[in-house]
């Protein structure tokens, strides 16, 4: 069976996720050496450990995501993290920096490494190079894939593959987007926030919410109309046409989650290890719901049985999914 | 900014009957009362909150007569008369439904968010330290209360279960496995 990988951004969370059912939970320490560093979010130490003891005790994994690119100078805290994360028993820990998987293989010998998506790790050739230099088990390749080029990725190296199947999407390629970091100064690798909540500011003008990144408006929504994430790459912005008038539209793309739950047979053919639901930042309630839900498609999948109809559509963001790029439907 | 919620009243024989106002003194007194309890059976959710616990919160409970002022740091919960604008960092605003079911962890406040369940304005990192730290608390409020009520706590439970039938709101914690929508127990 594909192991199924759930997020926890809590030991809530944590908990809610081995009891529906992931074989494996990823999770961060509460700073910048992880991509989901929000406000009240993550774990410290202590709840660390207490986290790992509790799966292993219910036969699911943790893996710890310590997945920013250490700061020259600071390498320190990203070293913590990783001899913090093997003290704490995790299974392994999940990585993008080359610096730290070096860092990692040397002083950690015994810990399982994984590559994260921040690494944009997207061909056999980069993926070959991790494996072998540093001893990489398993690459959780971006999402800028088809389900084919998966499957040709997947023939030309001996790693195990990880991909996401419920989520967020980012429409760039992981560890390589700047707009964050243009708008505000911060961005998930160096930072560990996407559109940090400090530079986030909601207000209703109009009758109509409006949300701002920094010095931009991202998008005005009627009032009761469905809001995204304020992302720029989901913003919705407007620009004269050739006469002048006003245009509006998403220059990057719709604001959508991925839901893949109709190509997990197709991925498990590619010959695809682990699925990934994405969504540390969500409650416990949105994790027990997609976790459930996946775990019976996971278990359908194995036994040959069609994919149940997903009935997550409201949990997602702008209320409407997409298979993203695994069936390369992009406009 | 701040919407002026209409005045409360009931309807009977198609007229509109006001209802007086609230104590809102006596109300504050025991809201707060139960939040210190909150926060002395659950003393994560000042540490997750960090440095935005010293945010005033104005809760805006859409279907109720009055807003309430939230004070995490200062472990007050105010209620404010309906006209005031108090002095606040940041403003939330949905159902009495949507804030039950968030804190019961029926609804995820994103979801209620994308759908325009949920409003939010004024400073953005407070709320998500919030959410966030509240979600871990797993906070049953009809366990809260009952813990406080002492030897009521038995019947507060009973007429709890009964509410819940009768409103469907959710007023206590489900466990995994659990329907949200059945609140028959």
């Amino acid at each position: 069976m594909m192991e199924l990988v759930c997020p926890a951004g809590t030991p809530a969370a944590l908990r809610a996720a081995v009891e529906a059912g992931a074989h494996a939970v990823y999770c961060g320490f509460n700073d910048e050496t992880n991509a989901r560093n929000f406000p009240g979010l993550n774990f410290n130490r202590e709840e660390m450990a207490e986290g790992v003891a509790h799966a292993h005790a219910r036969g699911a994994k943790v893996l710890v995501a310590i997945n920013t690119f250490p700061r020259a100078g600071d390498q320190g805290l990203w070293h913590r993290a990783v001899a913090d994360a093997g003290a704490a028993g995790a299974d392994a820990v999940i990585l993008a920096d080359i610096g730290l998987l070096a860092h990692a293989a040397e002083k950690h010998p015994g810990l399982r490494l994984h590559l994260s998506v921040q690494a944009a790790a997207a061909n056999p050739d980069a993926i070959n190079l991790y494996a072998e230099s540093f001893g990489v088990k398993r690459v959780v390749l971006p999402r800028v894939l088809t389900v084919d080029e998966i499957a040709a990725i997947n023939r030309e190296i001996d790693v195990e593959t990880e991909v996401f199947v419920f989520g967020g999407l980012c429409v760039m390629a992981e560890g390589r987007c700047a707009l964050s970091s243009y708008a505000t100064g911060k961005s998930p690798n160096m930072n560990g926030v996407c559109s940090p909540a400090s530079h986030v500011a909601y207000a209703e003008v109009n009758g109509a919410q409006e949300a701002r990144l920094g010095e931009f408006l991202i998008h005005r929504t009627p009032k009761g109309a469905t809001a995204p994430y304020p992302t720029l790459c989901k913003g919705c912005f407007s620009s004269p046409d050739a006469k002048g008038n006003d245009q509006v539209g998403h220059i990057f793309e719709d604001p959508a989650s991925l839901d893949a739950t109709h190509l997990i047979p197709a991925l498990q053919k590619a010959g695809v290890s682990a699925l990934k639901i994405e969504g540390r930042q969500r409650s416990r309630a949105y994790v027990a719901q997609v976790v459930r839900a996946f775990r019976a498609a996971v278990e359908a999948a194995d036994r040959g049985l069609p994919m149940p109809e997903s009935l997550l559509a409201k949990l997602t963001e702008g209320q409407a999914s997409t298979t993203g790029a695994y069936a390369k439907i992009w406009r | 900014m701040m919407r002026i919620l209409s005045d409360p009243s009931v309807k009977l024989l198609g007229r509109s009957i006001p209802l007086p106002t609230p104590p809102l003194t006596p109300l504050s007194m025991l809201f707060s009362r139960l939040m210190r309890h909150v926060l002395s059976r659950h003393p994560s959710i000042l540490r997750r909150m960090g440095a935005t616990a010293g945010s005033r919160f104005l809760i805006q409970v859409t279907d109720m007569p009055f807003p309430i002022l939230l004070e995490p740091s200062l472990r007050r919960l105010t209620v404010v008369p309906r006209r005031a604008k108090p002095a606040h960092d940041t403003e939330i605003r949905g159902s009495l439904k949507a804030f039950l079911a968030m804190l019961h962890a029926e609804e995820d406040g994103d979801a209620l968010f994308f759908s325009g369940q949920l409003e939010i304005s004024g400073d953005t990192s407070s709320v998500v330290a919030l959410r966030n730290a509240l979600d871990d608390a797993e906070i049953d409020l009809t366990e809260e209360i009952a813990s406080l009520a002492g030897p009521a706590g038995p019947a507060l439970r009973r007429m709890s279960a009964l509410l819940e039938r009768r409103t469907g709101l959710s007023l206590s914690r489900r466990r995994l496995g659990e329907d949200p929508e059945d609140h028959s127990r």
